[in-house]
């Protein structure tokens, strides 16, 4: 689906990223914990997440997700809302919590990304 | 790194996955070398008062080397479980400490050399080959 459908279904706020919101996602990760979004394995996906601090866009840039959906009504700092928009990380927001958010995007296709299986790691 | 940097976190990998990308190196390298750089500067920044990181672009591979005067690591078994961290609260209210960053790191990794003296400081040493993309195997021992 298009940004423009996660936002739409989501009814999302676009803080940032108004131009790339043709862009497609097929795939969402929603996670507070950095390390969850750290082990995903694939790419171009939607994260979906409460944290609205630097360093979840920062998570995003690294991974090459495809944009940031902020749920619970939450919104970051304006330093935070530069920083995607010069990264080319869309950044949304909707007042929807975590769980109704994947639940309603699931529902209209969207589909989970693959984590690095925990038992995969030395330990 | 600085002290109290936690702010910063992501600013090395962030930076260096575009001066690689520059560099035109494999994306799936880049990727890579991005986490493992994450995840490291991650634990810099809440376990010491500061570090460095180095950054290596060969032919073959890509290389990171982490240095810091912190704490180091008590039990090298323990820090490689998926799942056990001694990160602080302020750390974890913050998204990090879930005891998944020397794991993650040593997965995305083919070699992964990590030596720690408790009260000295710790240092790492990470390659990504970029052709083959062979896993070398890692080691974890006692510092020297």
């Amino acid at each position: 689906m298009k940004l423009r459908e996660v936002a739409e279904v989501t009814q999302a706020e676009v803080l940032t990223g108004r131009e790339l919101l043709e862009r497609e996602v097929d795939k969402g990760c929603g996670a507070d914990l950095l390390s969850d979004v750290l082990s995903v394995v694939e790419e171009n996906f939607l994260l979906v997440t409460g944290m609205v601090t630097l360093q979840a866009v920062r998570v995003a840039e690294v991974m090459n997700a495809a944009a940031v959906l902020i749920v619970r009504g939450k919104r970051p700092l304006e330093p935070v809302i530069a920083y995607a928009e010069e990264a080319g990380i869309p950044l949304l927001a909707t007042q929807k919590g975590m769980f109704e958010t994947c639940g309603l995007l699931y529902s209209r296709g969207l589909r989970p990304t693959r984590f690095r299986r925990v038992s995969e790691y030395a330990g | 790194m600085s002290p109290g940097a936690i702010a910063d976190v992501g600013a090395v990998s962030t930076q260096i996955r575009r001066i690689l990308r520059e560099l035109g190196v494999e994306p799936e390298v880049v990727r890579r070398v991005g986490i493992i750089c994450f995840e490291g500067e991650t634990n810099i920044a809440i376990f010491t008062k500061g570090g460095r990181i180095t950054l290596m672009v060969w032919d073959d591979r890509v290389e990171l080397f982490f240095a810091d005067n912190g704490p180091g690591i008590e039990d090298l078994e323990l820090v490689r479980r998926p799942g056990y961290s001694t990160a602080p609260d302020w750390a974890r209210e913050l998204g990090f400490g879930a005891g998944m960053g020397i794991p993650n790191m040593e997965k995305n990794a083919d070699t992964f050399v990590l030596r720690s003296r408790p009260g000295k400081g710790t240092a790492i040493r990470a390659t990504v080959w970029r052709k083959g993309n062979e896993r070398q195997g890692s080691s974890a021992g006692p510092g020297a």
